[in-house]
């Protein structure tokens, strides 16, 4: 008894003595053995495989969805009805996606979205720049309340104002000036309208009340708040005016969160529908969202799996709206993360 | 910053001294400049968006009748459409109370889950980029039309599920499976937790996928937030002994408060304004019938003002505990 515990103290004194090793005097086997057989080590591995397992489950929670939408969009109507297939179709054919890209004239709704998109995007990653830029460095009166209205353009949902905003781009007037141009007989009409174009998203856009718009400005304004103000200081001493401070040194240094701006504002757009279908009737402009239909070609009522046949079409479609944001995506989430990153948010 | 000014003060006096009008303080000029800056959102604020809210107000009080000429006429019907909504409307006060009901239910289950996966993406480990990069794929992917569709996909809950076709959600087939073979439910029941909060586990386990998809911004708060904590802070933490659990308690916890309380409010107004929220969707369907437009107009009126009360309470109970480090 005695003697094994003196072992034991015996042994530990010899790995202590083994730890505050400094002069180098242990053989490299000694020194794996001392790394690698601790519960320390054990703790880490078990830890890092613990976090590997977790992340990789949830990466396939949040990529599922689109490998089974992958998987169906190759499928042909015999798959369906076998039942052994699962993931991987036995008669892997193109023929969804002809049907779609030709029936449903997908490259018109990408020309006609991709030029929406593209100007919502920019008007409206250039005005939040600019509305951001003015919250965050300038101190003037009524600061607090127009922020605060920025807010409130954020929490009330657009779907409460939907009616309104119809009837207001329905019958556009501002100020009844057209209606006063209507009465001295230059216009013949009372009101512009302006449903089927592009205007009235221009227009939220140009104000930064569109889609989000609240959450961008938020997000800009914690970042430009993070910029220390000396830099600007600096230039001013310089001698450079404001917009030339913000155009030369400012944007340059936002150019990440821009391009995080961008592309949330470019993608939000591109697959919205509520919009396009509040401001786009459907014998107007052509758009995305109106694709998502099944192919004459492709429906029968007499087949069996047609409910599944149909989801299936969806889903190519979807797959075929989201192509363009997944290779937008790949160049852009460098940015996403770095930018969100240096914004530092902070209540 | 204002003894600065007045130190430059006199420097824009001296350029332009012939000038009759007395120049104005660097501070004045720079509120002006502040103006321009945000001048386009202020028109656009004042002519397009509070005449669209006034009108929205206004319309939910009336009828409209559409002219053949171009325009339209409102009928004064007073506090009808609010009435019509509550009392004649068969299904809008249970949408509102399931809606308000899932809402409560997912705001602590996105902030929690979203707080934690911030930690993880935060650590520094091989592939980190990578799985970011898919964290974030729903923030960008998952939106609008395609969220719209993947609501009623019964392909994917088919080729999900395993063996038949599951009327359920998405991918809860998926993690009933997961429930089923670790039997989390057997778990927490010898735990001796209470049957309820049993249930919101399970739940949340069951809906683990919107769950994901809608902590997506939440989660680039969060990690923006891991970042602006000082390195420093858990150095000296280190050095005192201080365990990772710990560390967390005491460092990480406080630090990130503020973002759990921006975070809570982003997700109540998220989810509520989201389209594929219940109540939301209800009101679209409500807009779409005959007659329904101005009723839809009340109905969310409704909706919003309960919603503010609910962020207004919870930004209350959380600002309570919130710690703000004092900056500057």
């Amino acid at each position: 008894m005695n003697s094994t515990k003196t072992g034991k103290v015996g042994r530990k004194q010899e790995r202590k003595a083994m730890k505050v090793d400094f002069d180098g005097k242990l053989t490299q086997a000694q020194r794996m053995k001392l790394k690698y057989f601790s519960g320390f080590f054990l703790k880490k591995v078990v830890l890092v495989i613990f976090r590997l397992v977790l992340l990789i489950g949830i990466s396939y929670i949040v990529l599922f969805p689109f490998i089974s939408k992958i998987a169906g969009s190759f499928m042909s109507p015999e798959d369906f009805v076998d039942v052994t297939v699962k993931l991987i179709p036995k008669y892997p054919t193109l023929t969804t996606y002809k049907a779609i890209i030709v029936e449903n004239n997908y490259l018109k709704a990408f020309l006609n979205t991709f030029t929406l998109s593209l100007l919502c995007a920019v008007v409206q990653t250039a005005i939040c720049t600019l509305v951001a830029y003015g919250f965050a460095k300038f101190k003037f009166k009524g600061n607090k309340i127009l922020f605060f209205a920025v807010i409130f353009t954020m929490v009330v949902p657009h779907q409460t104002l939907m009616l309104s905003m119809f009837m207001k781009f329905r019958y556009f007037d501002v100020f009844g000036i057209i209606g006063l141009l209507n009465k001295m007989g230059i216009v013949s009409q009372s009101s512009i309208n302006l449903i089927n174009t592009y205007v009235p998203l221009g227009i939220l856009s140009f104000g930064g009340i569109a889609f989000k718009n609240g959450l961008y400005i938020f997000m800009l304004r914690q970042f430009f708040k993070g910029v220390p103000d000396e830099l600007e200081e600096a230039a001013y001493v310089d001698g450079s005016g404001t917009f030339r401070t913000f155009v030369k040194i400012i944007i340059p240094l936002s150019v990440p969160m821009m391009i995080t701006v961008f592309l949330f504002s470019f993608s939000w757009q591109w697959t919205d529908s509520f919009y396009t279908n509040m401001f786009f009737t459907t014998d107007g402009t052509y758009l995305l969202p109106n694709i998502v239909s099944v192919p004459k070609s492709l429906s029968s009522s007499s087949f069996v799996a047609q409910d599944l046949y149909n989801s299936a079409i969806k889903n190519t479609s979807v797959l075929l709206i989201i192509a363009p944001l997944i290779i937008l995506y790949c160049f852009c989430q460098k940015y996403l993360v770095q930018g969100i990153e240096r914004s530092g948010i902070v209540g | 910053m204002n003894g600065e000014a007045k130190v430059k003060a006199p420097k824009v006096a001296a350029v332009a001294p012939k000038k009759k009008t007395k120049p104005k303080s660097l501070d004045k000029r720079k509120a002006r400049m502040g103006w321009l800056f945000v001048l386009p959102f202020v028109i656009i604020f004042l002519t397009i968006y509070v005449p669209i809210v006034c009108n929205s107000i206004n319309y939910s009080f009336h009828e409209i009748v559409i002219l053949k000429g171009g325009g339209y006429d409102l009928d004064w019907v007073g506090f009808d459409n609010y009435s019509n909504a509550l009392f004649v409307d068969p299904s809008y006060v249970e949408t509102l109370v399931t809606g308000i009901q899932n809402l409560l239910f997912n705001i602590p289950a996105i902030v929690i889950f979203s707080l934690f996966m911030a930690i993880l993406l935060n650590q520094k480990m091989a592939g980190r980029t990578l799985f970011r990069a898919i964290f974030f794929i729903p923030v960008i992917l998952s939106t609008g039309i395609v969220e719209k569709i993947d609501m009623n996909n019964s392909f994917a809950s088919y080729y999900g599920s395993g063996e038949s076709i599951d009327t359920g959600g998405e991918s809860s087939s998926k993690a009933s499976e997961i429930i089923s073979s670790v039997d989390i439910q057997l778990l927490f029941r010898n735990m001796k937790v209470g049957q309820s909060l049993v249930d919101y586990v399970v739940d949340i386990v069951n809906n683990i996928y919107n769950i994901v998809n809608k902590s997506g911004v939440q989660m680039l708060i969060f990690l923006a937030g891991l970042q602006s904590i000082s390195p420093a802070i858990y150095e000296s933490c280190t050095v005192e002994g201080a365990t990772a659990w710990e560390t967390f308690w005491k460092i990480t916890f406080p630090m990130i408060s503020p973002m759990i309380l921006v975070n809570s409010i982003y997700t109540i107004i998220d989810s509520f304004t989201s389209s594929s929220n219940q109540v939301m969707t209800y009101i679209n369907e409500v807009y779409t019938q005959s007659g329904g437009n101005v009723l839809s107009s009340a109905m969310s009126w409704m909706y919003f003002l309960l919603v503010i009360l609910i962020i207004a309470a919870v930004a209350g109970i959380i600002s309570a505990f919130v710690f703000y480090q004092r900056r500057d």
